[in-house]
Parts: C-alpha cells; sequence; structure tokens
C-alpha cells in the first residue's frame, strides 16, 4: 500500500495526539487561513518575547495531514530563535513542494520529514502546508507591530 | 453482487457491462493496477467514444468558424454546429432558439444575472429584469456556489435582497415558509433541481407556482438533473435552466442556458462583441435576436457538436431507464452505506424525490482521508464541500465524502465502495 508513505505514523501519532492545541494568551498576532477548495480553517496565535518564539496556539478543523503537521510545526518551531523557526518553515516549504524528490535535512525538521510522502499527493501539498502558511503571516504580523517599552510586540 | 442487491435491483433495464466498453477511460486501471471504480460523475462524467469521435471528426473534416463564413467548411461547421443546439432542444422538449450555447451551467447562471444588472440600463422591454433596492433575490441554503455567488454578487450590484430556503435536518428543502421567503418583492428565484451534496430532488412546481404568483422569474440550476432524469421544460413550468455537457457524457468546455422564448427575447446581452450584432456603427450598435444575442464570439463549437453526440448516446439509452439504473443503484448504496456502523449518510436516506448522489460521514475522521484511503482502493469519490459551503455550514461539518453514480456504475461498485470504507475505519483504528 502505498498510502503508507503518506499516512506515517508519526503524522497519524501527532493527528490522534496533537501537541500545543487549543487558543491561550498572551499572543502578539492571531490569523485565520482556509483552504477553499476543501474548506480547511486553521486559527494560530503567535507569541514572540525577545526575538524567540514563546507560544504557538492553535484550534481548527481539517484532515489529519494539515492537523498533525501544525502539530508539528509547534514542536519544531516553539522556544526557537524567530530567524531559526523561519528558516525550519522555508525548509518545510522546500520540502513540500519537492514531489517526494527532495533529500531533507533531518537535523532541521526532525519529525516534519515524514511529510515527504504527503508531497507526492499534489491535492495533499495545502493541507499540509496550511498550518506553517498561517504561522509564517502571524510572524509576519506580529513583527511589524510597535515594540511596546518592555520590549513585546503589543 | 449480495442477495440484498438483487432484491433491490429487480431486471436491468439494459446492459450496463456491454455500455461500459463504450467508455474508454472505465477501462483503466488506477494506483498501481486496481481497476477504476468512477464514483465522481456528479463532478463530471466520463466520456463515450461517440462522443470523442464527433469531436474528432468535427476538427478532422468540417473545422470553420460558425457564422461566418460562405465557403463549404463553414455551411458544414454551421449545419453541424446548429443540428447540436436542435439535438439539445429536442432532449429537454425546448424550441431550437430557446437553447443558448454557453461555456457551463455556471456562465448560463450569470449570463442572467448580469442580463439583469444590465436591464436598468437597458431599453423598456428590460423593465421586468430590473432589480434594486427593495427588490429580492431569493435562493437556497443547498445552492451550489454557482448559483449563489452570482446572486449575491448581483445584490450587491444593486441594492436588492438576498433571501433564501431553509434545509431540513434530513438535506429537504424547507418549503413550509414558502409565502414569506417570496413575497411580493421578489424578483428572481434560483433553486436547485437536485443538489449536488445530499442528492435532493426538489418540488419546483410548489416553488414556481408561488413565484410565478408574484410575478418572479424562475432560474433552475439543472446541472445534476439534466445528466440524470428526464426532463421536459414543458412541464417543468420554470423559465431558465441551466446545465453543464461535461456532467452528461458530453465534452468540458460547453453548457446550456434553456429561456423561454419571450424571456429571452427582452434580456440585454451579457457578452458582448462578434456573431450577436446586428449593426454596428461608431456610436452604437443593434443586436441579434436570442439565442445569437447571446453568444459572442466564435462559439466553442466542437464541444457543442460533442454534446450533441452525447444527448444523442444517452437518448439511444433512455433518459427513463437511465433514471431506473440509478434509483436502484441509491437504495442499494443507502441501504449498505447506510447500515455501517459509524457512518451516517448526509441527506435523504430514502431514495424517493432523490437522486444518486450519496454524501456521508465516516465517524472521527475527515472526508479528506477517507477519500485518500478510498483513492488507494481504487475508488474514485469527491470530498470536502462540494462548492456549497453554506450547507457543510448547515449540517455542522467540515464535508462530506460523496459517491455519485451514473448509467455506467454497478451493484458491484457499491460493494466495493462499501468494503472500502470499511478497510478506511480499520486504517485509521
Amino acid at each position: 500500500m502505498q498510502l503508507e508513505s503518506m499516512y506515517q505514523e508519526i503524522i497519524l501519532d501527532h493527528y490522534k495526539h496533537p501537541h500545543r492545541r487549543g487558543l491561550r494568551e498572551p499572543y502578539d498576532a492571531e490569523v485565520h487561513h482556509v483552504n477553499p477548495a476543501c474548506g480547511d480553517e486553521v486559527t494560530l496565535r503567535v507569541r514572540i518575547e525577545g526575538g524567540r518564539v514563546a507560544d504557538v496556539s492553535y484550534d481548527g478543523m481539517g484532515c489529519s495531514i494539515s492537523q498533525a503537521s501544525t502539530s508539528v510545526l509547534t514542536d519544531l518551531v516553539v522556544d526557537q530563535p524567530l530567524e531559526q523557526a523561519l528558516a525550519v518553515q522555508e525548509a518545510f516549504l522546500s520540502l513540500m513542494q519537492s514531489r517526494g524528490q527532495a533529500e531533507p535535512d533531518d537535523d532541521l525538521l526532525e519529525d516534519a520529514v515524514a511529510f515527504v510522502g504527503v508531497s507526492q499527493y499534489p491535492a495533499r501539498i495545502k493541507c499540509a502546508l496550511l498550518g506553517w502558511m498561517a504561522f509564517k503571516d502571524a510572524t509576519a504580523q506580529a513583527a511589524s507591530r510597535p515594540v511596546t517599552s518592555e520590549g513585546v510586540t503589543a | 453482487m449480495t442477495e440484498l442487491a438483487q432484491l433491490l435491483t429487480g431486471p436491468p433495464t439494459f446492459d450496463v457491462e456491454a455500455l461500459r466498453k463504450d467508455f474508454p477511460l472505465l477501462q483503466r486501471t488506477v494506483r498501481g493496477g486496481r481497476p477504476l471504480v468512477y464514483l465522481d460523475s456528479g463532478a463530471t462524467a466520463q466520456k463515450p467514444l461517440a462522443v470523442l469521435d464527433a469531436e474528432r471528426d468535427f476538427y478532422e473534416l468540417h473545422n470553420a468558424a460558425v457564422h461566418r463564413g460562405a465557403h463549404q467548411l463553414a455551411e458544414e461547421a454551421d449545419e453541424l454546429y446548429e443540428g447540436a443546439r436542435a439535438k439539445v432542444a429536442a432532449f429537454i422538449g425546448a424550441a431550437t432558439d430557446e437553447i443558448v450555447f454557453t461555456k457551463n451551467a455556471t456562465e448560463g447562471i450569470n449570463l442572467v444575472a448580469y442580463s439583469m444588472s444590465n436591464a436598468a440600463t437597458s431599453g423598456p422591454e428590460a423593465a421586468r429584469f430590473v432589480v434594486g433596492p427593495g427588490d429580492e433575490v431569493v435562493v437556497s441554503e443547498m445552492e451550489h456556489h454557482s448559483n449563489l455567488v452570482p446572486w449575491q454578487q448581483l445584490c450587491q450590484r444593486t441594492g436588492a435582497t438576498l433571501k433564501w430556503f431553509r434545509v431540513d435536518d434530513d438535506g429537504r428543502l424547507d418549503t413550509s415558509d414558502v409565502d414569506s421567503v417570496i413575497t411580493e418583492r421578489a424578483k428572481v428565484v434560483a433553486l436547485v433541481h437536485q443538489s449536488n451534496v445530499v442528492g435532493t430532488v426538489n418540488p419546483l412546481d410548489v416553488i414556481a407556482a408561488r413565484a410565478h404568483d408574484v410575478g418572479a422569474v424562475v432560474v433552475i440550476d439543472g446541472a445534476q438533473s439534466v445528466p440524470h432524469m428526464p426532463v421536459d421544460v414543458g412541464a417543468l413550468g420554470v423559465d431558465f435552466l441551466a446545465f453543464s455537457g461535461h456532467k452528461m457524457c458530453g465534452p468540458s468546455g460547453v453548457g446550456v442556458l434553456w429561456g423561454r422564448r419571450e424571456l429571452l427575447a427582452a434580456m440585454p446581452p451579457f457578452l458582448t462583441g462578434g456573431s450577436m450584432i446586428e449593426i454596428v456603427e461608431m456610436s452604437g450598435t443593434t443586436f441579434m435576436p436570442p439565442p445569437a444575442r447571446f453568444e459572442a464570439g466564435v462559439p466553442n463549437t466542437a464541444q457543442a457538436i460533442g454534446l450533441g453526440a452525447a444527448v444523442d448516446y444517452l437518448s439511444g439509452v433512455g433518459m427513463q431507464a437511465i433514471a431506473e439504473h440509478e434509483q436502484a443503484l441509491t437504495s442499494y448504496a443507502l441501504s449498505r452505506v447506510g447500515a455501517l456502523s459509524g457512518v451516517r449518510i448526509i441527506g435523504p436516506v430514502t431514495a424517493e424525490a432523490r437522486g444518486a448522489t450519496v454524501s456521508f460521514v465516516v465517524d472521527g475522521l475527515h472526508p479528506h482521508d477517507v477519500g485518500q484511503v478510498l483513492d488507494d482502493l481504487g475508488i474514485a469519490v469527491r470530498t470536502g464541500h462540494h462548492c456549497a459551503w453554506p450547507l457543510a455550514r448547515r449540517f455542522n461539518i467540515p464535508g462530506t465524502t460523496r459517491a455519485t453514480f451514473y448509467l455506467y456504475n454497478t451493484h458491484a461498485e457499491i460493494d466495493t465502495l462499501a468494503e472500502g470504507i470499511d478497510a478506511v475505519q480499520r486504517f485509521f483504528s
């Protein structure tokens, strides 16, 4: 069954037991992204403190791929310097556009390498990217906010 | 075939296995050699050889721009194109000059909506189509986006108000409040004939009677009905009917708008340009009568001719026989899929007043994941909101998995689907 290349154990684990799910305070930006082709939705918040990603919280509905990839995202970017988090985001985007041909950087992408199988199914690439594109959007919005005297974006 | 299938089938009205040989694509395999089980004809139907041959024959022997040349090829092309119009007219019991070729059902509906907003700046003959503040446009909660968004946009352009019929828990149109939904202010009532998500066939007579009482025109989205049941516009009692060629074994890129002759004659054009003009001067232009008025530019000629071949093919099998075959498949699918534990049918659970569109949800699983595993087994279904997002919201679900059946589908394929759903549940358990 070719299907196992898409639904790897890691992905199914994250789907059944998502990490950091739910919307939390405080946050610097909140975005709502949808996949119009299938109606999947995610609301995602980011909290940036001192140039690091302090928290990513999210809620939404979608398929196993979109839900698992958002869960994996939070593992990889929370507690990382923002610059590093964005590098991971870029690497994941490249992986998903590789049509299964990429040799992903295990050190950088960790569990996210499991999604290489998904990249072979063009209709599902947008599912895997839903939370990741929301994260990129949210960090950009957080960065464009004025910095308060405490050094925290308002 | 199971015993239940035999019980529900009765004698076959045509030989499905023989008919399948007319469809080259149905012979192919998918996903590592599995036989294709194509249950997505609601999205687009497969094409018989007769349709492919008609298109190819046009390009090989008769290709010319219609309605322009005086040479022999142009005459032949005209004859084939207008011949296709006559075939389509006969197929739905219409007059030939009431058939407008469009790109698809979506364009047909947009044509009416844009003509209505153009009416405000047209002559007095178009007065009955003028829509403005205080007027109402009526749709339903089960519309495909193609019969919802054009009307939302018409309201936005003109200041009219959009109203809609609700859908009940069984996926039936709630007509209990017909008199308050369709009021004296209604200018147009736009409704789907057969839902592309839940399969419901709507009671057009009840709606049309009320709409005509208050002077509203009735626009019907027939994309899911015309391919699947005998449709006679004389009996429907509506004013416009739009449908797509590609869902009825015809080519993509061609659709049909039927309209009552006197209404089409009073309607201003939507798209303008070549072919639709009478006299053009620098200061202004007069337009041809319908249907030419609504067919600007060189049309989708080969596609229209292919659609003519498709209606010949469907008529050859017999639309009543096709409808009965689909009814049998639907009853069987509702009983087989409906009996699976953890599976819920969205829409009417009995086959009466519904078509061969069976939507369902599997407990704990997203439709995308269900569809993906079915695809791995060679079963092509559609997943998601099916371009009817408000209806998914109405049922508080992200979407459904949808199986749709056509003349070439078999009871054995429904068995494969039911077994496939069971495999899906095991895969994710």
